[in-house]
């Protein structure tokens, strides 16, 4: 990989009030790379995740996604907290998949996909609802366009989200955990579609519990354990032959 | 060969048996007793000092008209104001911003704490406070702009608003809060947010309490009759200090109301089903 990385977190530190959730975490991500992170629950891979696309707001550190320093401007040599507005013109770049889907339960598959684009993004109806029909093509659930999400199964509803999120046209996507609810024969279907997406050379980072499918599908993994990256590597070095014990005692408690 | 499920067993089979519905005997009984008991009510009232010429005339008198119509518009102009001002308070009291709180909760802390009929007097009385309103030039004597009609409006509307944010607050409350975040990841401001994501859904819990509060409004109208504003009751009572008919008039200001409340129950229940979108599993 060269040149500059799409993501770029230096030394990130956050509190929920006496709980330390990260500690200094640093770690780049380059473009079209695909990141896994692994850990015990607790252990600020989720936290990390919102930090990046500022649901969550740091304590210190800077997180830099695509040359652009977010939640502040600089100044000279000091930092000013961006407006709303900004900062919702910055999640723009990522795209989110939250475990628990997070459809928007009034809108059908179509709506739920094209509200972005129409209401933030501001652009023609017609031609969102035209790209949202082959967003939802392309997770396989064209039939499904106008369903309401009561009506869709939990694997179904994780596609439209990701569909939801992709028409966004993001530059990064991050996943939490995007088949952790689910029913275990749904969850084939929505990790075939994130398979599908890396292939086609998307930026993504996915807080995840499929070891499987960070073995087969992760460039690189990280295991994060009490706030900080304790191992990272290729897919093979860090489940394969771990070097930390903190990383084999993870795996081998949830390989048993 | 798979085995078989359930082995034959030595109980009855009762698969060919008839099924004898529940007999509800003590319900019969009720409806017996609460029919008897009304049959007494309306001979009661039917051969009491009660002239029932006299509702029958009365029911449809201009004058009671006229107030029927007051009684109406100002239900809904009122209600229209304590929406507004219930939505604004609502949004600013769940805002980041500590000001904005502040200035809700005050909002509602004062309006809330005092009686609406010592608000409505205090409206219709501002003029002792300020003999005139605006500026210089442009000042208008405050008891021709402080009519009966504006008291009332401002009385009931802002009040209404004080009950009506709180309403709103529960019904933003009651939306997961994975819901504003989806609105976020995919760009919203709060704003956008509130109004395209957040209130659709709140409108189901919302509308059962608001339906209720509008009803309410209706009734407390009536009290807008101690500061001479002209709905219903004023008019039925002005009818009987000069005839004398007080019960007959009380009546039929009484089946007015009733009419206006029999009509927004369904219309309520429309509305519900409006915003039911996408709930449960209906298609």
């Amino acid at each position: 990989m060269s040149g500059r990385p799409l993501v770029s977190i230096v030394n990130v530190e956050k509190h929920f009030g006496s709980f330390h959730a990260l500690k200094g975490v640093s770690l780049d991500v380059q473009a079209g790379e695909v990141l896994c992170i692994i850990g015990a629950s607790g252990s600020g891979k989720t936290t990390l995740l919102r930090c990046i696309n500022q649901l969550v707001h740091t304590d210190s550190g800077a997180i830099w996604v695509d040359g652009e320093l977010t939640g502040h401007r600089i100044q000279g040599h000091s930092l000013h907290p961006l407006s709303e507005a900004e900062i919702a013109r910055q999640r723009l770049s990522t795209g989110m998949v939250f475990q628990r889907f997070n459809l928007f339960p009034h809108m059908t598959a179509l709506e739920n996909i094209v509200e972005g684009p129409v209401q933030v993004q501001g652009r023609p109806r017609r031609e969102c609802e035209a790209e949202a029909r082959t967003l939802l093509e392309r997770v396989g659930l064209a039939h499904k366009a106008d369903a309401y999400p009561a009506n869709l199964s939990g694997g179904q509803q994780q596609r439209v989200a990701i569909a939801r999120a992709l028409a966004m046209k993001p530059k990064l996507m991050l996943f939490d955990e995007p088949t952790s609810a689910l029913d275990p024969e749904l969850v084939g279907d929505v990790l075939a579609v994130m398979k599908e997406l890396a292939r086609s050379g998307m930026t993504m980072i996915v807080v995840t519990h499929e070891l499987g499918f960070a073995k087969e599908v992760a460039d690189r993994v990280v295991f994060m354990d009490h706030g900080s990256i304790v191992e990272s590597g290729s897919a093979s070095e860090v489940l394969g032959n771990p070097r930390e014990a903190r990383t084999q005692a993870f795996l081998s408690a949830v390989l048993s | 060969m798979t085995q078989p499920v359930q082995a034959r067993s030595a109980l009855p089979d009762i698969s060919g048996y008839r099924l004898v519905p529940e007999r509800h005997w003590g319900r019969w009984a009720a409806v017996a007793l609460i029919a008897l008991l009304l049959a007494g009510l309306a001979r009661a009232f039917a051969v009491g000092d009660i002239e029932w010429t006299y509702v029958g005339q009365f029911l449809t008198a201009p004058a009671i008209m006229q107030g029927l119509v007051n009684t109406i518009w100002m239900s809904i102009a009122a209600m229209a104001l304590g929406i507004t001002l219930g939505v604004g308070t609502a949004v600013m009291r769940m805002s980041p911003n500590p000001v904005l709180q502040g200035v809700a909760m005050g909002y509602t802390w004062l309006f809330r704490g005092t009686p609406i009929i010592l608000q409505l007097l205090l409206w219709f009385n501002l003029a002792l406070v300020f003999p005139k309103l605006g500026w210089g030039d442009y000042s208008l004597r405050t008891v021709d702009v402080m009519t009966p009609m504006l008291a009332a409006l401002l009385g009931l509307g802002i009040n209404q608003g004080a009950y009506t944010s709180e309403v709103v607050r529960a019904g933003m409350l009651s939306v997961d809060t994975g819901q504003y975040e989806a609105a976020k990841s995919i760009g919203m401001t709060r704003l956008t947010a509130l109004r395209r994501i957040v209130f659709p859904q709140a409108m189901r819990v919302i509308i059962p309490p608001l339906g209720n509060e509008f009803i309410g409004m209706v009734k407390l109208t009536s009290l807008a009759s101690v500061i001479q504003f002209a709905e219903i009751l004023h008019n039925a009572q002005n009818i009987y200090y000069a005839n004398s008919r007080v019960i007959e008039l009380l009546i039929v200001a009484a089946i007015w109301y009733l009419v206006i409340v029999s009509i927004l129950t369904p219309a309520q229940m429309l509305l519900e089903r409006r915003f039911s979108r996408g709930a449960g599993g209906s298609r």
